[in-house]
This record gives C-alpha cells, structure tokens and sequence, in this order.
C-alpha cells in the first residue's frame, strides 16, 4: 500500500547546509550533498532543499547545487526558497530536480500557480504555505478543536502577514494546480513540541492532494500523531533529523509498530 | 553498449541519464531515429501531460519510430502510459496514444478525503513477473513455502524495503495480459506498475528515483535477457 512519507529538510545557503549537524563519519557536514545522499542511504523518503541564499549569485549556486545532489542522489527532492520566475522553475526542473516549491510568489500573484502546473505538470509544483496560530492558542488547545482555531499566512518568515486564511488559501492552491501542499506551522516551528494537528487535519480534509506537515517535530510520538490522526501524507523535519536525536531507521521502526505505513528500512 | 534516452521535451530527462551515469553507463540523448535503432537499449521517460507529450512525438516524428524498434525499449512513467492506446488526460475527451500496447490510461477515482490524487510517495510491487524484475523483493519471491499444516496457517507475507518504488502520477493502466508489475491504489485496488509487450517494457513508478530498488531494476533493464 501507499506508505506516508519521512521527509528531511536541508537549509541551504550559498550552496552550503547553515543548520550544523551532528552526523558523524560525515566529511563535511556543510556539503549539502553529501547530507542528502546520507539520508537517502539511511532510508529517508524524500529531500526538500531551502535555499535562504539572498544574492544575485543565488539562480546559479542553487543550479548547481541541484544538477550535484541529483547526479548523487537517487531518491526525489524538491528545492524550494524564493523562486518565482517560470525560468527558474524550467532551468531547476531540467537540471534534476523533482518538484519545486513555491511561496511568496504565488502569494503575490496566484495565477503562476496555474501556468506552472499547465507546463510543468502538477506534480511538479509544490505550494508551501507558512501558517500562524492568530487566536489566542490557549483558547484552543492544538488539535482538540480546529474548528476554533484562527490561522493565517505569513511570508518574510513569519514576519509580514499575507492577508490570508490558511486553509482557504491551502483549498486555493490545489484548485489551481498545486500538486502538494508543503504546510509550515510558524507557531510550532522550533518549539519540538509536536506538528500543528489542527491547522493539519483541516488542511488535509479540505484539499484532494497530498499534504507535507511540517513545524515542532521534537520526538517520534509527534510524527505518529500528524500522519495518523492528523492525516498528513508526509511529514517533514529539520533538527532532529540533523542533531541525531531521531534516526531515520529507529523512527520509521517505531512508527511501524504504531500501526503507520512506511517504506521499510534495509 | 549503446543506450538511447529519447529526447522529446517530455519533461525531466536528467533524473535518467544520472541513474545510468550511477551504474557507470553512458547514455545518448536523442530523438535521431538512427541513433534510436542503432542502440542496444532505449530508455522512453516522460513526465507532465499526455496530449502535449504525444504532440512532441509526432512533430519529432517519433510516433512512427518507436513501434518499429525491436530492441529492449523501457518506457517510465508517462512513458510507460503512452504506449497505450488512449488516455482520460488531455482536452476534449483524452488523448490518442501510441497505441503500441492494448490498454486504455485512465484517472484515480478516489474513495474518499483520505485517497489523494496524485498517487505520489513509495508503494509498493507485487505479483511481478519477467527477469526486468529478477533479484526484488519478498512478495516477488517464487512460490512461497507451503504452511506446514502442523503449525497453523502461514503468516502473512509484509513487503520489505525491497518492494518499495516511488510513485508520482494521476492517471494509471489497468491490470490486463501485459501486466508484469502490479501495485495498489487504494489498497484494495491493483493497477499495473510495469507492462510489457515483446521488446517494449514500461513501468509506472520513477524507476531512477526509487533508491537501490530503482538501480536493480535498471541494472536489470541493461542486463537481463528481456526479448
């Protein structure tokens, strides 16, 4: 059957990973390529590369950088972080990568969504959307009630407000072509305290594609939580991927034997 | 040996030729139908849309080469649906095909909120058949050990890593006579994840994206005796 998928997140900067990692036997920690093809090898499902590089080297580091990780790398990827021209798209797709995804872009102008999923394919076009709680959390404990729960989009890294509902925004995205919804939690992002169910399980029941939670995984019950009752198909991580405190084999183990379907490891 | 990756811009080609560069093979992008005969296998990739796909074959004149190749040919993904005879996608009642095997391509019908479309993530094979599957997984195996009467029933055969590919896709070829490869989406419901007919193989799922599952299977390709 159809397994949920294990999705690690590398951050990029100048064709360098920021985040530092604490993997050993690994050269190069900083090496983005050598990260992806570690995890591909340790039974990941999927890479998403985020480019935070802010220059006008950016288009040709991150052209490279892809045309290097798919050379080496034999499971998909998606490349995300500031892309918004269709040239872009084009030159990212043909040098190796599977999809790209799309944010702030596709906020200012929502149509890109749909002449990127007319040329590229849907399955190809990713839109993430950066979400933040706006009611008072407290007032609705996560994932007790989504129905009472208020969130909207932000971009500029949670900064700048998108004059968004989320999961109206989510429903828009996917009418218009989007092949998936990369859905961050600003609220619980870095709070390792587990995934946005609600704002998730809304997402999920709103949209017929598949849905990538992602923001506050800090322990494996977290990852359980979002692909089960939550309903996301994939689920994404950072830190606790790169800091040793989950590994890819002992997490998909434990889920499992919780009952999730995953792609086995070894 | 020669290997041809037929060049039509139908979609994203360098994922392949990387996977052959992975096995040390040497690939040849191209749409010169002399250099597509003369190959010792061609590789038929395709992603994107059906009815844009087969209008780039035609104004390469490709749809008329490729029916007459008699070497191991793989197509992958929408390479592998339009081999077909007709595809759901497209404006205006679907698509002609290459009508080169005898299925009909339609769309997932999903059960419920659940069933997402596109089929997107790993899956899993099963009741596989011919030697371009050789060396995959448990439920690939050939015949499972009888259960010893003694014991009770046998348990239930779980996939392994082995069986799992990468799937992105829609639209989706039945299971019929050319079915080498089935997979299920819902559950309940196998389509055909890898068809063939004489010379001319496809397979559903990103064969070049499916890990050290996806290599065999392509080491296979280059190497088996498939005619």
């Amino acid at each position: 059957m159809l397994t949920k998928r294990l999705i690690a997140c590398l951050d990029v900067q100048n064709g360098r990973t920021v985040k530092g990692t604490n993997f050993v036997n690994l050269r190069d920690a900083g090496d983005p390529v050598a990260l992806a093809a570690r995890y591909a090898q340790e039974g990941i499902d999927e890479l998403v590369l985020l480019d935070i590089t802010a220059t006008v080297e950016k288009r040709r580091t991150l052209i490279e950088l892809v045309r290097n990780v798919a050379r080496e790398v034999n499971i998909p990827f998606t490349v995300g972080g500031g892309i918004g021209a269709v040239a872009d798209v084009e030159a990212l797709l043909l040098s190796g990568a599977d999809k790209v995804s799309l944010n702030s872009s596709v906020l200012r102008e929502p149509g890109l969504i749909d002449e990127l999923a007319r040329r590229f394919g849907s399955q190809a076009i990713v839109v993430a959307v950066d979400a933040r709680q706006t009611n008072d959390p407290a007032a609705s404990p996560a994932g007790h009630d989504p129905a009472a729960e208020a969130w909207e989009v932000f971009t500029h890294g949670g900064r700048r407000p998108a004059g968004r509902e989320a999961v109206a925004w989510c429903r828009e995205a996917a009418a218009r072509g989007a092949g998936e919804i990369l859905l961050t939690s600003m609220s619980h992002d870095g709070t390792r305290d587990g995934y946005a169910l609600g704002l998730t399980s809304a997402v999920a029941a709103a949209v017929g594609v598949p849905v990538i939670a992602s923001g506050g995984a800090g322990a494996a019950p977290h990852f359980r939580d979002v692909l089960q009752p939550g309903g996301a198909d994939a689920a994404l991580a950072a830190s606790v991927f790169h800091f040793g405190d989950l590994s890819v084999a002992g997490l998909k183990n434990y889920l499992l034997a919780e009952g999730v379907a995953m792609r086995p490891v070894g | 040996m020669d290997i041809a990756v037929i060049d039509y811009q139908g979609g994203n080609v360098q994922s392949v030729l990387f996977a052959l560069e992975r096995l040390g093979m040497n690939a040849t992008l191209t749409a010169d139908p002399a250099v597509i005969r003369a190959a010792d296998r061609v590789l038929f990739p395709g992603e994107g849309e059906a009815s844009s796909a087969m209008r780039a074959l035609r104004a390469a004149g490709l749809d008329k080469v490729l029916p007459t190749l008699t070497q191991p040919f793989l197509g992958i993904c929408l390479g592998m649906q339009l081999l077909g005879r007709h595809s759901a996608e497209g404006p205006a009642g679907g698509t002609e095909l290459l009508g080169m095997l005898p299925f009909d391509v339609v769309r997932f019908t999903p059960p419920d909120a659940a069933h997402k479309v596109p089929h997107m993530g790993w899956n899993n094979l099963h009741d596989l058949q011919t030697p371009l599957f050789a060396g995959l997984g448990s439920l690939s195996a050939s015949p499972s050990p009888q259960p010893d009467s003694t014991q009770g029933p046998a348990p239930a055969l779980l996939p392994t890593a082995a069986d799992y590919v990468y799937f992105v896709h829609s639209y989706y070829a039945p299971v019929g006579d050319y079915t080498i490869a089935q997979a299920s989406y819902p559950a309940s419901q196998p389509f055909s994840a890898g068809v063939r007919y004489r010379n001319f193989y496809g397979v559903q799922f990103h064969v070049e994206k499916s890990g050290p599952v996806g290599e065999q299977i392509l080491k296979n390709f280059l190497t088996a005796d498939l005619t």
